[in-house]
């Protein structure tokens, strides 16, 4: 047996060392390669119209996504979200019906969601359930109503102002969807990264107890986090809605799925205590890219799915297997 | 703590029976022999798969994979059906292509580590991706299916269908196992507490992955009596089952951190749902309404679940993903 030298270093690695042994900078590798194999398959993928509009594959998704990490990063999960969508999406119909304008609907929408996350967030926050069985249940509840109020119909015809939304520019191919998830990527980022609410989410993730004696509000912080889900979700709606122009019972059905998946492959650790925001952002971009690139060489959906089956599992358990050797 | 599952599973009898009252007194043709044993026919599948599924929960794991398993096995069995291999071999063979998908779950559970509730959302839709695949979306209908093949399930047997036979019989061999087998044992153990089952020399990885196994296998043999049942198979068959399964697991009164459930509890859960599913149509209710019911009583049970379990004077703080 050779003698093992463990070498201590004095100081700590510069930040770019750092970086380049982290997940992001491997999530930034990845996204090139699949930048270049997507420009050489297709000749349509370097167009910057077709690029704008591959953006809309993921922006709803992120959206929801980054609140989605900072709830796993607590130990939580919501697998309630696209039923959220679906019934803020409903609500939204029901308000349209009754004549209201944009204005009122994009309220109606953001209060349902906010309203589903509070429901949440009491169950989980307040009667201490596991947040998984909850939101397994007001997944169902939740499309369930929408269910309830549609059944097989839709609602159509919402205004057209309405549609800015989810298919508007806000300047030449940068659309409202782009702006509104870098704003949100922004904001998410502060919150996780540069506060102490955010100190207090990876505190609880790592260990709920130790952070309940050192003074947390741990059932408050949980409250919230189901609150921004909620929220996120139900601007994803009026998006989604808005670019879709309708609402169907089934709308965003499985959406939780890939949410979860971008966390995930953003680097959140499932089981809590870790992951970023900039991770989730690549994440995003990176299913966004293999989405749309599968998209142009003519991949049925069903086909990607089963590719983010295999990547969820895939993003887990490889680095799992390798630390084990 | 016996005394309490006894009392918690008379309370459920109780409210199916004054639900089942309350339909009767409006509705009389409901609780005839005929139909009753139509809705315990109906709830079948139901009960197979439950089981599988309690075996999982046991263990603090969670099969969200067992309706994409079914629905493959099914379209498997349909397809081999539709190649002319004889009915004898066809049963097996869904079963054991259900417990080997099982398999793949309990493996990546076992020996890659990942938690459960990832690998089954994962793996949901790579079988059921698996299935697009294999057929290109399309279906198989009845006429594309042999008598035999489609009768087996509805054979009647002293007045009850094969399907609500095997049931039973699934039921009754799982009640057995679970509570004098060895293996049985192990799974409460492990989902009781993992450290002292380690101790107690059982392997926590090997026990979930056998309760995988189980819930693969009962997963492909329903997929097999659903789709000759139905008499058709696609992509989609049976979407979102494996809610309404974890629904009949938590109302039977399975706890969702492991190590705790009955069959007899989970017997109940499933006739409550069934009796829910069959009687909103007669009592004119839009089916639409069973997705908001099933989630409304998840969401009862569970709560309902912790306030009784709820020990004093500690805090709850991991969740069962834990």
């Amino acid at each position: 047996m050779t003698a093992q030298v463990r070498i201590v270093p004095d100081r700590l690695q510069t930040g770019f060392a750092r970086f380049l042994r982290s997940w992001e900078a491997l999530l930034i590798v990845v996204l090139v390669l699949i930048f270049l194999a997507n420009s050489f398959a297709s000749p349509y993928f370097l167009n910057v119209w077709n690029l704008s509009d591959a953006t809309f594959n993921f922006t709803e998704k992120a959206m929801i996504a980054f609140a989605m990490a900072m709830l796993i990063i607590a130990g939580e999960i919501d697998l309630s979200v696209a039923s959220i969508i679906a019934l803020a999406s409903t609500a939204m119909g029901i308000a349209m019906s009754a004549g209201f304008g944009t204005p009122v609907l994009v309220g109606v929408g953001l209060t349902v969601g906010l309203l589903c996350g509070a429901v949440n967030g009491f169950l989980v926050a307040g009667l201490k359930l596991p947040s998984i069985v909850v939101t397994i249940g007001t997944m169902s509840l939740f499309r369930g109503v929408s269910y309830i109020i549609l059944g097989d119909e839709a609602f159509t015809g919402y205004p057209e102002s309405f549609a800015f939304f989810g298919q508007g520019y806000v300047w030449w191919v940068v659309s409202f969807e782009l702006v509104l998830f870098a704003l949100l990527a922004v904001a998410f980022w502060a919150l996780q990264h540069r506060s102490t609410f955010g100190r207090a989410v990876y505190a609880i993730g790592n260990n709920p107890t130790a952070a309940l004696f050192s003074g947390i509000r741990v059932d408050r912080v949980r409250f919230i986090l189901f609150l921004l889900t909620g929220l996120t979700s139900g601007i994803a709606a009026v998006c989604l809605t808005s670019r879709l122009g309708s609402t169907r019972p089934s709308i965003a059905a499985g959406m939780e799925l890939e949410v979860v998946t971008m966390v995930v492959l953003g680097g959140v650790n499932i089981l809590g205590g870790s992951g970023s925001i900039p991770g989730v952002v690549l994440a995003a971009f990176i299913m966004g890219m293999v989405t749309f690139g599968f998209g142009l060489l003519n991949v049925p959906g069903i086909v990607m799915s089963i590719f983010l089956g295999f990547l969820l599992i895939g993003v887990i358990a490889v680095p799992k297997l390798l630390r084990r050797k | 703590m016996k005394a309490l599952m006894k009392s918690r599973e008379a309370l459920l009898v109780l409210v199916i029976v004054v639900m089942t009252a309350g339909i009767a007194y409006r509705f009389p043709a409901f609780v005839s022999i005929g139909n009753l044993a139509n809705v315990f026919n109906d709830t079948a599948p139901l009960m197979i798969l439950a089981v599988g599924q309690m075996i999982v929960i046991l263990t603090k794991c969670i099969d969200l994979s067992v309706a994409a398993t079914l629905a493959l096995s099914g379209m498997v069995a349909a397809l081999l059906n539709g190649m002319g291999v004889p009915l004898v071999l066809i049963v097996p063979m869904a079963v054991a292509l259900g417990m080997g998908l099982g398999m793949v779950n309990g493996l990546l559970v076992w020996k890659a580590g990942i938690p459960s509730i990832v690998v089954t959302l994962g793996t949901m839709t790579i079988y059921r991706g698996i299935i697009f695949l294999m057929t290109g979306g399309k279906w198989i209908n009845a006429h594309e299916m042999t008598d035999g093949f489609k009768a087996l399930p509805r054979l009647p047997v002293l007045g009850l269908p094969v399907m609500g036979w095997t049931a039973i019989a699934i039921l009754l061999a799982f009640g057995v196992v679970l509570t004098r087998s060895v293996l049985g044992r192990s799974f409460y153990a492990v989902g009781g507490n993992p450290h002292a089952a380690v101790y107690a020399g059982i392997n926590v990885g090997r026990s979930q992955f056998a309760a995988f196994a189980i819930s693969g296998a009962l997963a492909g043999l329903t997929g097999y009596l659903w789709v000759s049942r139905y008499a058709v198979a696609y992509v989609d068959v049976a979407g979102g089952f494996e809610l309404d399964v974890v629904a009949a697991c938590v109302i039977g009164g399975v706890s969702i951190a492991g190590g705790m459930g009955s069959v007899t509890g989970l017997f109940l859960g499933c006739i409550f749902l069934g009796i829910i599913k069959n009687a909103l149509p007669v009592i004119g209710i839009s089916p639409f309404w069973q997705m908001a019911i099933s989630g409304s009583a998840i969401i009862l049970a569970v709560a309902f679940n912790a306030l009784q379990n709820r020990p004093r004077g500690r805090i709850i703080l991991k969740q069962a993903e834990a």
